[in-house]
C-alpha cells in the first residue's frame, strides 16, 4: 500500500472524502446569476410588520459553480456501493437487481405528474392500477384482502396488529398478549409493543423453527396473535407452519406472517393457503423498488375475509359501471397514511409483476433459492453451518471457528469481503446464532458471479490462518477504511459548523 | 477471567455480596460476547427489581441487550460514570465497570447463583 500510494502525486484529488459542499467553492462563485431586479424593490420589515421573524444574517449556504456542484456529487456517488456497483448479498434484505422498466413506468407522466387532489374521473387509470395491484398480490398471497396504504414492512406489520386487535374487541374480548419467535426481527417485537399488546418470546426449536412445546405452553385466551417470518430468518421454511397456525386459532387467536422473505416463496406456496390470517409485503424488496437508503417503500397488508372490514380506507375499487373508485370499509381502522401510500413503488411492483408473469414469479423464488443452496453448498466446509437444512433463499453461517482460531470476528470477516468487491453479508443477525453471517444472494446474481463471491469467503477463510492481522486492518481498498463505529455512536459529529 | 469472590447468573450477571447489598454488572464472557459498549441504560435509585426480569439495557455496536436482576430488592446506587464513558464495562467489568447497587428483601436468594467455578462451567456449554 505504501509503496503504490507514494506514486500518488501530492495534489491530486483524494479518492476518499473531500471537502463538504460548504467548504466548496467561493463567495463570489455562483451557478445562475438571477436577472437584475426590474420591480420596485420592497423593505421586507414593513410588509411584513412585525408580523413574522425576520432573518438578519445571510443563511449559510454553499457557494459553488455548477461543474462544482456535479463533481463533487459525482464523487460522492463513486464512493458509494450499490446494487449497480456490484452484488450486495445483505441476508434479510433482499437487495436484487431492479429492472429498468420499472423506473420507465413510475415516471410516465400520467402516473408522475397526479396530484392526489385531483377529481376521480381524471385519475381513473391510477386507481385501475392499484385494484389490479391489489388483485395479483392478493393472489400471490392467498389473502384477498388488501391495503397498500402502509409506507414500509414494519408500518405493514403495525396495520396489521392494529386490524388485529380491531378484529378481537369487535367480538368483545380484549387480549393482551403477542407470540413472537426468537428469530424475529426487531420490528416485531416493536410494533407489538406500539399496538399496546406485550410481547411473549418463543424460543427456537433445535432444527431452527418454533419450539412447538413452548407455543403450546404459552397459548391461552388472553393470546392475540403469533407473528411468524416465514421463511423465517434464519432462511428456513417452517415445516410446522400447519400445526402452528392450528394451534394459535385453537385458542382463538389470529395468525400474522411477516412476509419479509417472500423472495422465497412466490408462486409456490401461499400464506393464505398454510393457516395465515395477514401478511406484509415489502415491494421495495420483492417487487422491483430500489431500496436500502431509507426510502420510499410500500408495505402492503394482504388479510383473509374475516379481516377485510378492519383495514384502513379507503380502499380503491371497480365498481359496477365499469369506472374505479373508492370505498371504506365497513369497521376500518382509519387511515394509516396519507393519500394513497408511496404510489411510485406501487406502480414499480405493478411493472414488475405484469412483467413477469406467474411463471416469472415462480421462477424468481426458485431461481433464488436454488443460488442460495449453492452458496452454502460451496461455502459449509469452510464455516459453521449451524443449522444444516436445505434453505429457502437465504442462509447463515457462523464465524465461530474463525473467532476461535485465529481471533478474527465475523466483522473482520465482512470488512475483508470489501476488498474483494463485496457489499458483505448482514452480520450478528438473527440474534440465536454467534457470530452470523446472513446470506442472500437473491435470483439476480449470475453463476459466475456466485462463484466468484464464493472463492472470495473461501480466500478469506484462507487468510484467517495465514495473515489474521490482515483481516483485523481491512478494507484497504475502500475511499474510506474501517470506520470506527464506537466513536459513531458515542460522539456522534452530525452537524457542520463553521469555524470560527 | 471469572472472580472466585462473585456470584453468577445465566444472564451473565454477576453480583458481589456485602451484607444486604449486591453489586451488580455483567461478565467478562458478556462484554466479550457484546463488543464495544457504546450506550447503558440503566434504573434510578429507589427503583425497585425484580428477579429474573430486565432492570436496563446495554448496548454494542452489535445489538441491543437486556440487563437482568440477579435478585429482588431496591436500587441504592448506580454507576453514574458509565452513562458518559460506557467502554469502562469493557475495560473492567469487574470494577469499574460495575452498574448497580442493590439493597437485597431477601439476602438468601444470592445463595442459588452461581460460583466461578460452576459459571465457568455454563459459559464453556454455551460456547
Amino acid at each position: 500500500m505504501t509503496e503504490r500510494s507514494a506514486q500518488i502525486p501530492s495534489g491530486a484529488p483524494a479518492r476518499g472524502p473531500r471537502r463538504l459542499i460548504f467548504e466548496t467553492g467561493a463567495p463570489e462563485s455562483r451557478c445562475v446569476e438571477p436577472p437584475p431586479l426590474d420591480v420596485p424593490e420592497l423593505d421586507l420589515k414593513v410588509r411584513l410588520q412585525g408580523r413574522a421573524k425576520i432573518r438578519h444574517e445571510m443563511p449559510m449556504l454553499p457557494h459553488v459553480t455548477e461543474v462544482e456542484i456535479a463533481r463533487h456529487y459525482s464523487h460522492l456517488a463513486s464512493m458509494n456501493f450499490g446494487v449497480d456497483t456490484g452484488s450486495y448479498p445483505l441476508g434479510s434484505c433482499t437487495m436484487k437487481y431492479n429492472p429498468r422498466i420499472g423506473e420507465d413506468a413510475a415516471r410516465y407522466e400520467g402516473f408522475a405528474g397526479l396530484h392526489p387532489y385531483q377529481p376521480i374521473e381524471t385519475v381513473q387509470g391510477a386507481l385501475e392500477l392499484m385494484c389490479r395491484l391489489a388483485e395479483a398480490l392478493g393472489e400471490i398471497s392467498g389473502l384477498p384482502g388488501v391495503t397498500l396504504q402502509p409506507a414500509a414492512g414494519a408500518h405493514g406489520e403495525l396495520t396489521a396488529l392494529m386490524c388485529f386487535r380491531a378484529y378481537h374487541l369487535a367480538s368483545g374480548i380484549e387480549r393482551r398478549r403477542v407470540l413472537v419467535p426468537d428469530s424475529a426481527h426487531g420490528t416485531n417485537p416493536a410494533t407489538v409493543a406500539m399496538c399496546g399488546f406485550e410481547a411473549i418470546t418463543l424460543p427456537s426449536d433445535a432444527d431452527g423453527g418454533v419450539d412447538l412445546a413452548a407455543l403450546d405452553e404459552a397459548l391461552d385466551d388472553d393470546v392475540a396473535a403469533i407473528m411468524l417470518t416465514n421463511p423465517n430468518t434464519l432462511g428456513l421454511f417452517e415445516r410446522n407452519t400447519l400445526a402452528i397456525n392450528e394451534a394459535v386459532h385453537s385458542v382463538g387467536a389470529l395468525s400474522y406472517c411477516d412476509g419479509a422473505n417472500l423472495n422465497a416463496i412466490m408462486g409456490i406456496t401461499r400464506p393464505g393457503d398454510t393457516g395465515f390470517d395477514a401478511l406484509h409485503i415489502n415491494l421495495h424488496k420483492t417487487f422491483g423498488t430500489p431500496h436500502g437508503g431509507g426510502g420510499p417503500g410500500a408495505g402492503p397488508v394482504c388479510v383473509t375475509e374475516a379481516l377485510k372490514p378492519f383495514l384502513p380506507g379507503p380502499i380503491p375499487v371497480h365498481l359496477d359501471d365499469g369506472s374505479f373508485g373508492l370505498a371504506e370499509p365497513a369497521r376500518s381502522i382509519g387511515r394509516v397514511r396519507s393519500f394513497f401510500g408511496n404510489f411510485g413503488v406501487l406502480v414499480r411492483a405493478y411493472a414488475y409483476i405484469r412483467g413477469l408473469g406467474g411463471e416469472g414469479l415462480r421462477e424468481v423464488s426458485e431461481q433464488a433459492v436454488l443460488s442460495a443452496n449453492y452458496l452454502k453448498e460451496r461455502l459449509r466446509d469452510a464455516y459453521e453451518l449451524p443449522y444444516d437444512r436445505t434453505c429457502m433463499h437465504e442462509f447463515v453461517l457462523s464465524g465461530v471457528r474463525q473467532k476461535r482460531e485465529g481471533g478474527v470476528r465475523t466483522l473482520d470477516i465482512a470488512k475483508r469481503l470489501l476488498d474483494y468487491g463485496f457489499h458483505p453479508p448482514t452480520i450478528y443477525f438473527p440474534l440465536i446464532v454467534e457470530e452470523a453471517l446472513m446470506i442472500e444472494p437473491t435470483e439476480t446474481e449470475s453463476l459466475e458471479e456466485l462463484d466468484r463471491f464464493a472463492k472470495a469467503m473461501l480466500a478469506i477463510a484462507e487468510e484467517v490462518s495465514t495473515d489474521p492481522a490482515l483481516l483485523k486492518a481491512a478494507p484497504f481498498t475502500t475511499p474510506v477504511r474501517r470506520v470506527d463505529e464506537v466513536a459513531a455512536a458515542r460522539k456522534p459529529d452530525l452537524r457542520f459548523r463553521r469555524e470560527g | 477471567m471469572y472472580p472466585s469472590d462473585l456470584k453468577y447468573d445465566k444472564e451473565h450477571e454477576w453480583v458481589r455480596v456485602n451484607g444486604d447489598i449486591a453489586t451488580v454488572g455483567i461478565s467478562h464472557f458478556a462484554q466479550d460476547q457484546l463488543g464495544e459498549v457504546v450506550y447503558v441504560d440503566l434504573p434510578a435509585p429507589g427503583d425497585s427489581v425484580t428477579l429474573g426480569e430486565p432492570f436496563g439495557e446495554v448496548e454494542s455496536v452489535k445489538s441491543v441487550s437486556e440487563l437482568y436482576a440477579p435478585v429482588n430488592g431496591e436500587v441504592v446506587k448506580v454507576n453514574e460514570s458509565l452513562t458518559d464513558s460506557p467502554e469502562i464495562i469493557n475495560e473492567d467489568p469487574y470494577g469499574e465497570g460495575w452498574m448497580i447497587e442493590i439493597e437485597m428483601s431477601e439476602p438468601s436468594e444470592v445463595d442459588v447463583l452461581l460460583s466461578a467455578e460452576e459459571y465457568e462451567v455454563f459459559v464453556t456449554e454455551e460456547e
